[in-house]
């Protein structure tokens, strides 16, 4: 074949496709340039300057605001909702529509993953999601609590802080140990005080086969660095109430220790009643803590109830599991919220009871373990 | 090159020669976003402006780049990158200025690449040795005509909404009957203007 023939095909075919490419690029330049936008979060709270053009859900988490999203921005969750008060000059998307109620329609509340920046926005979003950081922990300490619970005190880096309320949990990030390749991340109830800004507690249940308890309890140290996100969930303190029963197996004592705390410190005058669930003696933790707050404080009272005593546990508290003691111990839902956190099993099964005796979903808040 | 008025290219080319209704070439984005009669204009305007300039373009691209260096064979690809880099540019430009139809058209904006009307339209002027203002006219009669079909069809879906249909018919059968029918009733234009 002659040589220029094919020396002609490759560089017309080059440089027309040269010049289509260069055309894109400036028209890219010039269509998708929107400057540097302001964007001014829940009435000058934060304000930011952002490069334009890209989605706000991405905008926001390249400036550290973590709106939550379980689709990636795909428009397929709807979990990504935030007021747009000002700098959207297109109305609700078709994609959007599915997702946004007549209610919130008025509120102009938007799904970030769709609205893009293209100006200077007046957004509001909730304090809570405000609040959701990514934090580099040095691990403090880590103490076992029991055979399969460690307990992991993480010192957030110089200078930062958390803010949370009691109840909420960390998205808590693996890194790959041993054989196991990938990264996951793995949700953790905070068990330490909302007081304590710099440091945050977490307690990890060993799961047979669990990646992120798996890598916890066999390849962190103290010392390494850890990465989470948080904080969030909305299983928190409401208090409208006079006593607060609160309900908890295995390591779902974490947020119900940190409520404990969020009441005393702050002299609130509910009435506590905490039943914590295990199978024998070993299993207990946190005992003498427990026992010294009820000491101090008469409002509290804890009822650790053990479904399966050993003989040398000689344990003379409640036997039975958890909703034995419910049933004979709490008369009726009146003037109480419930707080429960554990199993699946565990807290149907008390659910059940605590609506025979008159609780109803209004007055029962849960943490359930997935 | 056949002498052939413009004018007489651009209504052949919107009525006798519907790319729809007489070639049936674009038929995809034409079934499929036809519900709403206000997404169809704006589909259809976008095809339109698409085809006008491609087959301008095209057309000098082949009588000054792929005739005088003898790469016939190559015309498809150069064709096909040609559409596709007017697509990009133009989605880029709805994003900005129209976001609503932009995420109304959602997938099928790209898929204008694909729309064979488009390509259809480029071939059949470079078969038919057109010039440069017959090509001209006849993309954007061509577009029109698409445009024109497709805005019928929405607008009559519209009206069906209400309607009653039987069971099994609804939905992409009854637009093929819709289309079927509009189609024999256009034969009825032949031999007012004649292209081929």
């Amino acid at each position: 074949m002659d040589f220029s023939v094919i020396l002609r095909a490759v560089g017309s075919l080059a440089v027309i496709s040269g010049v289509l490419s260069v055309m894109i690029s400036i028209s890219e330049k010039v269509l998708n340039n929107y400057g540097i936008c302001e964007i001014d979060i829940n009435n000058g709270a934060r304000l930011l300057k952002v490069e334009g053009g890209s989605t706000l859900l991405n905008t926001l988490a390249g400036e550290k605001i973590f709106i939550p999203s379980a689709c990636g921005g795909k428009a397929t969750c709807g979990l990504c909702k935030v007021k747009v008060l000002e700098g959207t000059p297109s109305g609700l998307l078709p994609t959007e529509e599915p997702y946004i109620n007549q209610e919130e329609r008025k509120q102009n509340v938007r799904l970030s993953c769709q609205v893009k920046v293209k100006g200077n926005m007046k957004l509001e979003i909730e304090e809570e999601l405000f609040n959701i950081k990514e934090f580099i922990c040095d691990v403090e300490d880590i103490t076992d609590m029991t055979y399969d619970i460690k307990r992991v005190r993480l010192k957030l880096a110089p200078g930062e802080t958390i803010n949370f309320k009691a109840g909420q949990f960390m998205q808590f990030y693996s890194k790959p140990y041993g054989k196991v390749k990938e990264v996951v991340f793995r949700a953790y109830s905070i068990s330490s005080k909302s007081s304590e800004h710099d440091h945050i507690e977490l307690l990890f249940r060993l799961v047979p086969g669990g990646i992120c308890t798996g890598y916890v309890h066999q390849a962190l140290k103290v010392g390494d660095k850890a990465r989470m996100s948080g904080p969030y969930g909305d299983f928190y303190l409401r208090g409208n109430c006079e006593e607060l029963i609160m309900i908890a197996g295995g390591s779902g004592l974490a947020p119900i220790r940190s409520l404990v705390y969020e009441v005393i410190e702050n002299n609130l005058p509910h009435k506590m009643r905490f039943f914590f669930g295990a199978n024998t003696l070993k299993d207990l933790y946190y005992m003498e803590e427990f026992a010294q707050i009820q000491k101090d404080y008469p409002q509290f009272t804890f009822i650790p109830c053990l479904a399966f005593p050993e003989a040398e546990d000689e344990w003379t508290g409640v036997t039975g599991f958890v909703t034995v003691a419910l049933e004979q111990q709490i008369q009726n839902g009146e003037g109480k919220e419930a707080y429960l956190c554990g199993s699946p099993g565990m807290l149907d099964a008390c659910i059940k009871i605590l609506k025979d005796k008159g609780f109803t979903d209004q007055t029962i808040f849960y943490d359930k373990f997935s | 090159m056949p002498q052939i008025s413009p004018i007489v290219i651009f209504f052949a080319s919107i009525i006798t020669s519907n790319m729809i209704l007489s070639n049936f070439l674009g038929m995809c984005s034409y079934l499929s976003i036809s519900s709403e009669y206000k997404t169809a204009t704006g589909l259809g305007m976008a095809v339109t402006l698409v085809l006008t300039l491609t087959t301008f373009i095209n057309w000098a691209i082949y009588h000054f780049v792929i005739v005088p260096l003898e790469i016939q064979y190559l015309s498809y690809i150069i064709y096909i990158m040609v559409i596709a880099a007017f697509v990009q540019i133009l989605e880029m430009a709805m994003d900005r200025y129209t976001p609503d139809l932009y995420a109304k058209l959602g997938i099928f904006l790209p898929l204008i690449t694909v729309n064979c009307a488009i390509l259809g339209v480029t071939l059949f002027m470079v078969i038919r040795q057109y010039g440069a203002l017959q090509s001209l006219v006849y993309g954007l009669g061509s577009g029109l005509g698409w445009w024109l079909a497709i805005n019928m069809l929405a607008a009559i879906r519209e009206k069906l909404k209400k309607a009653k249909l039987p069971p099994g018919i609804s939905g992409p059968a009854i637009s093929f009957i819709i289309t079927g029918i509009m189609a024999m009733a256009f034969i009825g234009f032949s031999g007012i203007f004649t292209i081929q």
